[in-house]
């Protein structure tokens, strides 16, 4: 007998009884259950929830990747620019190194199988207790909340915000498909209402850096939202920021990785370009909007807002979480709108507010995440406006023809 | 139960479980988000609205004969911010650091939810010693979730309970703080009030599905 009968067997065994759920979900990850419907006629078609989500997490992987060399990078670089030494600096022999990745496995790794670890063990328990099949919803989750995390996020942090964002963002609402909140950016929020000193300033986003605070070998990295909303000047090119070779949260730094993920996720019609698109554009509307204020003198550079109303409109959109958000967050098809139309608007509010709250946030120049939700939340009344006006047309045409 | 009837205790027991104001009827939400974040100021403002209820619920149900039912709210509300008057004044003479952390919310009793819901549903139809057990019943039950959401918000949040450190210095890092722990910032922040009230509330009705509303 072969291991797969055997499992079938296990199976027919616990039926019914309460783990039998947890057994099926783990059964079905590897195997085609042996019972599939018969009657009648059915769609047949490949992308099923659990192979939408593995596509997703496929155009995930160069992010986390990046992240876990770009750990390592912005560590020795941090060491190195408090020594005053100035590297040069080449893909291979500074960036590419064992010992950069080697960071990236004692500090990433363990945010991943944290978060994969305590949201499915979440998941788990539920669907035990409501007696259902486990849910696939959790697998992008898990991988979206390690990369946007700074690198120094404490793993029990990581653990109550996983579990928070998990039972409060989706569980409460009746699980996977029925969230109004994209949960990975409810365990964001959480972290960053709950504990802000870890989630902003210049010391979270190197590895290492909170705990050389005091000491003679302190380094500090700063993110380039961090810089310009204190009206400082960036060390950066705008090629560095275009590939990641910044500070930030683990896998959001490179635009490049991550337009290189929308290409896939859109080629794959996983992923709604509308929506990739309009973000995009409302970002870069407000851009210019505040671009324009300044051109007219109307902020000068005494202002607090002046830092980042001045930064041009196009490199807005490479600098902190906006092209990762724009991507993997609000393509969301749980928590964005449905509609074509819906779509356009949907993403565009996204992009407008989120360098909004950016510009005008005092505390934290960074509000993709609030701005995100905030949509999450209005997407259903975008898509009944949308849907409301598309009936009220065709009554029309309906008299015009019938008169 | 030698002092009440089985039906008078009954006034004073179900809003405490039931048929609590705060997670059943959702009555005299606002005060219970705004001021939960210290458990001392929880306290204190279950008593003010013992106070003010218990009496308020008497003074009303002796009137209830007399006073015409055009202008009854008008009359119930004078009840109300009379007695409201006095807690306040009593807070300031006595306890004026935390009359000021409670702000503008004992004014406010005057518009719980709780006090107008109860002269209306109870105290105008039922005799004044029922209706004080109505009051203290109500209050309790009000004073219950208020006093479970304060302990949860102020343990949590500051790591004190009524002002003690019971989790260790966050500053020295002693007890829980040199694991590093971190005091949860969002618990101090009003809609972390209103998460853990709706906590409460899924697990009062998953422990009773009596009270699972249909629809």
């Amino acid at each position: 007998m072969s291991l797969k009968s055997n499992l079938h067997n296990l199976k027919e065994k616990y039926k019914g009884t309460k783990m039998a759920p947890a057994f099926n979900a783990i059964h079905t990850f590897l195997y085609l259950p042996n019972e599939v419907t018969h009657n009648g006629t059915h769609i047949k078609a490949a992308d099923d929830l659990k192979r939408t989500m593995n596509i997703v997490i496929m155009a995930l992987i160069p992010c986390l990747l990046f992240g876990m060399f770009n750990a390592g990078y912005q560590h020795y670089a941090a060491i190195d620019a408090a020594k005053g030494i100035t590297t040069d600096f080449s893909i291979l022999g500074s960036f590419i190194t064992w010992d950069n990745f080697w960071i990236g496995i004692i500090k990433v790794l363990p945010l991943v199988i944290v978060s994969y670890g305590v949201g499915l063990l979440v998941e788990f328990i539920f669907a035990v207790i409501k007696g259902h099949e486990v849910e696939e919803g959790y697998l992008v989750t898990g991988m979206l909340v390690p990369l946007i995390v700074p690198i120094d996020t404490p793993l029990w942090m990581l653990s109550v915000a996983v579990v928070f964002g998990v039972v409060i963002g989706k569980e409460v609402f009746g699980g996977t498909g029925m969230n109004i909140l994209n949960p990975a950016l409810t365990i964001r929020a959480f972290l960053f209402f709950a504990y802000p000193t870890w989630m902003s300033g210049d010391k979270v986003w190197v590895y290492d850096a909170v705990n050389r605070v005091g000491t003679p070998d302190a380094i500090s990295g700063e993110t380039i939202l961090g810089s310009y909303a204190q009206n400082q000047e960036i060390v950066y090119s705008n090629w560095d920021i275009f590939f990641g070779f910044i500070p930030g949260s683990v896998g959001e730094t490179s635009t490049f990785l991550i337009l290189l993920g929308a290409a896939f996720l859109i080629f794959t019609k996983i992923g709604s370009w509308r929506i990739i698109l309009s973000t995009f554009i409302g970002a870069a509307v407000m851009g210019i909007i505040f671009n324009q204020i300044v051109a007219l003198d109307i902020i000068t550079d005494s202002s607090k807002f002046y830092g980042l109303m001045n930064t041009n409109w196009w490199q807005h959109l490479m600098i902190g979480g906006l092209a990762f958000g724009a991507v993997f967050m609000a393509t969301d098809p749980v928590t964005g709108s449905q509609t074509n139309k819906g779509k356009w608007i949907y993403g565009f509010l996204i992009g407008f507010i989120s360098i909004m709250i950016r510009v005008f946030n005092p505390a934290y120049p960074e509000g993709v995440f609030l701005a995100i939700l905030l949509m999450n939340v209005f997407a259903p009344t975008i898509d009944h406006y949308v849907v409301q006006g598309n009936v009220k047309k065709r009554l029309k045409r309906l008299k015009a023809k019938t008169a | 139960m030698g002092l009440l009837s089985k039906k008078d205790a009954k006034l004073i027991t179900d809003p405490l479980t039931d048929n609590n104001p705060i997670t059943i009827q959702v009555l005299g939400i606002c005060s219970a988000l705004a001021i939960t974040a210290e458990l001392k100021a929880s306290i204190v403002m279950s008593v003010s609205v013992l106070f003010v209820l218990g009496l308020g619920n008497v003074v009303i149900s002796l009137m209830r004969n007399i006073i015409p039912s055009k202008i009854r709210i008008i009359v119930q509300l004078i009840v109300v911010a009379t007695l409201v008057i006095i807690v306040d004044l009593v807070l300031k003479a006595f306890a004026y650091e935390l009359s000021k952390t409670l702000s503008v919310f004992v004014g406010l009793i005057i518009t719980n939810c709780i006090i107008m819901g109860r002269f209306e549903a109870f105290a105008l139809g039922n005799g004044p010693w029922k209706s004080f057990l109505d009051g203290v019943g109500n209050s309790l039950g009000y004073a219950v979730i208020l006093i479970i959401v304060g302990f949860f918000r102020e343990l949590l949040g500051s790591g004190t309970l009524l002002g003690i450190q019971v989790l260790g210095d966050p500053i020295e890092k002693t007890g829980l703080y040199a694991f590093g722990y971190e005091n949860n910032g969002f618990m101090l922040l009003s809609p972390m009030a209103l998460i853990v009230v709706g906590l409460i509330i899924w697990v009062q009705r998953s422990r009773n599905q009596a009270l699972i509303e249909e629809n």
